[in-house]
């Protein structure tokens, strides 16, 4: 199974490869499958349209034009936006690329280090450490937030960066990935004749495990860093200062602050599509990266 | 082999140390805070005279008292009931949904099959609280184009934000947020099918359709257990949506589903001790849901492999 999901790879999202090998019986388009799709793809798209237009119209025509006319305060919301409490708007995009970001990258390390010892060393407790590992996953977010707030609490850390990022870092889907990904693409002869050369653990890993781990380990940073930037309950816990907010958290509270003032809502439509925006670039960017059968690959086995 | 068991007895030490990061992080950000909230759940806060001064106020032993008035509290039956019913929407539409769109992706001679898979897997990079943000707006009559064309055809308005509709409209959520995932998931299993399997139908003639639910469907019916499964357990932690939908509305209670409710007992009554038992019993309920689905799975496979 997971050896399947790693040939595949290569061949990421990106490339269409319905139906290849299978000859067409008849040249037409299949009529259903397309218009089924289309359907699909109009309902997916319609809030992401709909944002788009919204954002372009002032306060006024929000409410009184036709909601798929394009208005004509778009300048005008980016500068209030820009203007809103000194422009901590762009201090939560920023938190959040941070949190995302590093998060992201120290959970692919950690996952990386983990994923490799489980999938090449033979060991006493492999499994049981492995299956408590993974167990993380089934638990409800809140029955560890809240404990994690407290204990951060006896620590002073909440209310901090940290306070964010540091329970975020070990992502049991990210130990499976890995594993899976360095069992199949780290062939044990080459690690044993690293160590008939007399060559350390570390550098073992790091110069020649590492290299061909690579791509399963671009799918756990971005996996993670999707998950960490859409992550709403742990800072929504953990936070009160909205200076360190991320942007789910930010987006919240104009909400919450515009069902008084109307007129936040244009602030927050305006700022809900800017925040659409990086996320839709780097989807579209890490198609060619990302090695969704990976994902699959491992939902399978 | 045994050069190899001489070799890696050499290294016993090496994986204990490549897991120690993983080790010391699962200890201290979730097993010590899962074993916290065990704690503080047979604990509660005993108020002495008026409750003033130092020393009024003593934590002491609750014994089952707090999972006592968890399990009989009407809040979050509601809440378990009110999220039992919105499961039952979602996961079979979702699904549903995801399988039919995988299939199609992966049907002959089908147009647009690229740009449509990324826009139905679009929504999957969208966090929820904008996604709820973004439908939240199009349930308001004011500003969405749904009710501007009922009202210009003069059809009848539903509140989507109240009573019986509310279900729809927070199932739709989840629905479009999911739907692309789960399609991925199930595609790329069709993907993994040999084409040699669909030689012998296709020489005995069989329909699309047919291959469909003869071939398709039974051959990822493993994939489409744990998307399932994947599905009930993220449907049942549901709060991002409902909490982001909140100041949209009147009619949604704060404690619409258990983790809310949880959530309000821990932050706005204060009450940690009682939120801990909710939190603990939600856990619980989660891991012996999850087991006895995975062993019925595992079970049917193999009854499925025995034939």
């Amino acid at each position: 199974m997971s050896s399947l999901a790693v040939q595949k790879a290569p061949s990421a999202a990106g490339t269409a490869g319905t139906a290849q090998g299978r000859p067409p019986l008849r040249r037409r388009i299949a009529l259903v499958p397309t218009i089924t799709l289309v359907l699909g793809a109009i309902y997916t798209l319609l809030p992401v349209a709909w944002v788009v237009i919204a954002s372009t119209k002032s306060g006024r025509e929000l409410f009184s034009t036709f909601t798929f006319l394009p208005g004509t305060g778009f300048a005008d919301n980016i500068k209030e936006l820009n203007s809103y409490r000194d422009g901590v708007y762009w201090k939560w995009m920023g938190n959040s690329a941070l949190y995302a970001g590093l998060g992201a990258l120290l959970s692919s390390c950690v996952s990386a280090f983990s994923g490799y010892a489980l999938a090449t060393y033979r060991f006493r407790g492999r499994e049981t450490i492995f299956n408590i590992l993974l167990a993380g996953v089934l638990m409800p977010p809140i029955i560890l937030a809240i404990p994690q707030y407290l204990l951060l609490a006896k620590a002073d850390l909440t209310d901090s960066y940290l306070s964010v990022l540091l329970p975020q870092i070990l992502s049991p889907y990210g130990v499976y990935l890995a594993r899976i990904y360095a069992a199949a693409a780290v062939p044990t002869d080459v690690v044993e004749a690293g160590r008939m050369d007399g060559a350390s653990e570390w550098r073992i890993f790091t110069r020649v495990a590492l290299p061909m781990m690579v791509p399963g380990l671009v799918t756990v940073f971005l996996f993670q860093f999707v998950a960490v930037w859409n992550n709403f309950l742990l800072p929504y816990i953990m936070l009160s200062d909205d200076e360190k907010f991320p942007i789910t958290l930010g987006l919240y509270t104009l909400l919450e602050q515009g069902s008084n003032q109307p007129a936040l809502y244009t602030l927050v439509i305006t700022g809900a599509f800017l925040a659409v925006l990086p996320l839709i670039a780097l989807f579209l960017v890490i198609q060619r990266f990302w090695s969704l059968d990976l994902l699959s690959g491992a939902v399978k086995s | 082999m045994t050069s190899s068991r001489r070799k890696s007895y050499g290294v016993k030490g090496a994986p204990y140390a490549f897991l120690l990061p993983a080790t010391v992080l699962f200890a201290l950000f979730f097993a010590l805070p899962i074993g916290y909230a065990v704690y503080l759940s047979f604990r509660k806060v005993h108020v002495s005279g008026l409750g003033l001064g130092s020393g009024a106020r003593k934590e002491v032993w609750a014994g089952l008292e707090n999972y006592t008035d968890t399990l009989t509290d009407s809040e979050l039956g509601h809440g378990a009931l009110r999220v039992l019913g919105y499961g039952c929407i979602v996961v079979p539409v979702m699904l549903g949904l995801a399988l039919l769109f995988a299939l199609m992706l992966d049907s002959d001679k089908v147009r647009l099959a690229p740009f449509t898979r990324l826009a139905i897997f679009l929504p999957y990079a969208i966090p929820g609280v904008v996604a709820a943000l973004l439908w939240g707006f199009l349930y308001l009559p004011d500003v969405s184009p749904f009710y501007y064309i009922l009202e210009k055809l003069h059809m009848p308005q539903p509140n989507l934000l109240d009573g019986g509709p509310l279900y729809l409209a927070m199932s739709n959520i989840a629905v479009w947020g999911g739907t692309g995932f789960n399609m991925i998931v199930i595609y790329t299993s069709l993907q993994a099918i040999p084409a040699e399997v669909y030689e012998a139908a296709k020489l005995d003639g069989a329909t699309p359709l047919q291959v469909a639910l003869r071939i398709k469907i039974p051959m990822v019916a493993p994939s489409l257990v744990l998307t399932f499964f994947f599905s009930i357990i993220a449907t049942l932690q549901v709060f991002n949506e409902p909490t982001t939908l909140k100041p949209l509305t009147n009619s949604l209670p704060l404690t619409w589903s258990p983790l809310m409710n949880v959530y309000q007992d821990a932050f706005r009554k204060g009450d940690i001790y009682q939120a801990s038992s909710e939190a603990v019993i939600i856990a619980l309920a989660t891991l012996v849901l999850s087991f006895g689905f995975l062993r019925a799975a595992n079970r049917r496979q193999k009854q499925e492999a025995a034939r």
